[in-house]
């Protein structure tokens, strides 16, 4: 407790950490509903291309990740439109796109290494102050525009074919829920890394379906187990000197599993 | 045919006030074969109407026009008046939709939830709900009796139940017309007719229009005035008391579509 206090670092990471975090929840909820929970996935893979591109160019590489993921995810709803490709193959074709990006752009130049892989496995004990404001700017704008849109986003998961007939446009909300999703995969690559985040996105809003018994509820669950995962991961990882991005995931599993075996005792 | 020059003459008539004209209609999915051809057909305010035909005769298709959710290749629809592309009042307009029974058991909503989505799903921002919407979405329930069940997950109400939830959810707006298709697939006998019961009492003692899409002819033994039979063409369009003596009907009978006759 009073390393929090001591520890600047520790105060940062914490707060990107958390409204990262919560974020993810949310949003991953919907994805989840929507089966559509590896868009993130292929995203932190495009990520992984923005991010050594920024580092190629010598600028910031959580902006040049942003810029690039929020285009994929816009080429990825036109691929699909257009191209006729299912939303999984859509995905594909950008991710793996994205990561060879990364790789040539990384082996040009030269020492990056050490850079992409801390975007890789995640540091955010190293989260820079500058970081954290875009983190909580963007993490905040997230959930706003999930709240402000909740209904209409519900009842289009829930039932599209009624929603479109009640007057809803899904275009607009399919759009907004991927470039939504692309930033905050790039936001949460710097909490887990890219080969983790989409357990930032999958974890809480799984352990939140295994107890709720309404939409509310799961919603709130998600982000609760989102809040604890990054609180006691990021304890657990100062404490025993663990990496922070395994400790958190791990610890959002752990509580998933909690909730499963609850439901299970629970039914039966 | 006299059967079409039915069809004719009551499309050609203006009486009352129509909700729905669906005008020389046709349609077909992409590079396919016609699905729908040259439809026409007029919705009066007040009617309950059974659209007829076998699985794969275009029902849902028409269903899916008329709510402007396909675009027709040939003809135009109007709903009260307005072509569709322009009607913006979708509130006006309750769907059931097929298979909306299919509810994904991983779906965490409530009743409550599920009929709340369409009241709120028109308003912005806020998430507080004012006491007359409390009201519409506790009466919407009571009509479909399923006041008991506000708190209960949607996805584990039997299929009869859910059905009646989404009911709930597409007359929470007070609309003017309920398309409801395929309603009672998979619903037993007793259950359908106390279902077809409660949609007559919504048809009478809340004025709302009803457009019952349905491969079983059985319903016109029920409260049904109005009767469309469609086959990739409509083969009748009339009142329930003639197609009972008409052509189609007979077809239909001989065809073995009767699968349920009550009386
Ligand atoms: N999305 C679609 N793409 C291509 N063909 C379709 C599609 N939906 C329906 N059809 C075809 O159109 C015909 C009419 O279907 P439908 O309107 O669903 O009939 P019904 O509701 O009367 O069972 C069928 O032959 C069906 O195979
Ligand atoms: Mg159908």
């Amino acid at each position: 407790m009073e390393a929090f206090f001591t520890y600047g670092f520790l105060q940062r990471a914490l707060f990107a950490g958390i409204f990262v975090a919560v974020a993810c929840s949310m949003l991953g909820l919907f994805l989840i509903l929507r089966r559509d929970a590896m868009i993130g996935h292929g995203l932190a893979h495009v990520a992984f291309g923005g991010v050594a591109f920024g580092l190629f160019l010598n600028m910031m590489p959580l902006a040049t990740a942003l810029g690039v993921t929020v285009l994929a995810s816009w080429a990825v709803i036109k691929l699909k439109e257009k191209a006729g490709l299912h939303g999984d193959s859509a995905i594909a074709v950008f991710s793996s796109v994205g990561m060879a990006i990364g790789i040539l752009l990384a082996t040009l130049a030269h020492n990056l290494n050490v850079d992409l892989l801390s975007f890789l496995f995640g540091d955010i004990l190293a989260i820079e102050p500058i970081e954290v404001w875009l983190s909580i700017g963007l993490a905040a704008a997230v959930v706003a525009s999930i709240l402000i849109n909740y209904h209409q986003l519900m009842f289009l998961t829930f039932d599209r074919e009624a929603a479109r007939a009640a007057g809803i446009r899904p275009q607009g909300l399919d759009f907004q829920l991927t470039v939504l999703t692309a930033i905050t995969v790039v936001l949460g690559m710097k909490v887990v890394g890219i080969l983790l985040v989409t357990a930032l996105l999958v974890m809480p809003a799984a352990a939140g379906l295994q107890l709720a018994s309404n939409f509310k509820q799961a919603l709130w669950i998600s982000a609760v187990v989102a809040f604890l995962s990054v609180t006691g991961g990021l304890a657990a990882a100062f404490a025993f000197d663990l990496p922070a991005s395994a400790a958190i995931v791990l610890l959002a599993f752990s509580i998933f599993g909690a909730l499963f075996l609850l439901r299970r005792r629970k039914r039966f | 045919m006299s059967e079409e020059k039915e069809a004719q003459s009551s499309s050609g008539t203006k009486n009352a006030l129509e909700l729905v004209r669906v005008d020389g209609v046709s349609f077909k999915y992409d590079a396919g074969p016609n699905v729908l051809e040259e439809i026409s057909l007029t919705i009066q305010a007040g009617d309950f109407l059974a659209l007829l035909g076998p699985n794969g005769s275009g029902k849902t298709t028409l269903v899916k026009l008329i709510l402007g959710l396909l675009k027709p290749l040939a003809g135009n629809v109007f709903i009260k008046g307005r072509p569709v592309e322009e009607f913006e009042e979708w509130p006006k307009i309750g769907y059931v939709p097929q298979k909306a029974t299919h509810v994904d058991p991983f779906f965490p909503a409530s009743v409550r939830e599920v009929v709340a989505m369409a009241l709120f799903s028109r308003r912005g921002a806020s998430l507080k709900k004012s006491k007359e919407e409390e009201k519409a979405i506790a009466t919407a329930l009571q009509s479909v009796g399923m006041e008991d069940f506000m708190g209960r997950p949607v996805s584990r109400l039997s299929g009869g139940q859910q059905q009646r939830v989404f009911i709930a959810r597409a007359i929470v707006h007070s609309p003017e017309l309920l398309i409801l298709d395929e309603p009672t697939a998979g619903v037993d006998a007793v259950t359908q007719e106390r279902f077809y019961e409660m949609l007559y009492q919504l048809n009478k003692q809340r004025a709302i229009t009803i457009l019952l899409v349905t491969h079983d002819i059985g319903v016109v033994t029920m409260h049904v005035n109005k009767v469309a039979c469609v086959n990739q063409r409509l083969t009748y369009h009339g009142t329930h008391e003639d197609f009972c003596q008409s052509e189609a009907f007979k077809a239909m009978l001989a065809a073995g579509h009767l699968v349920s006759h009550r009386h």
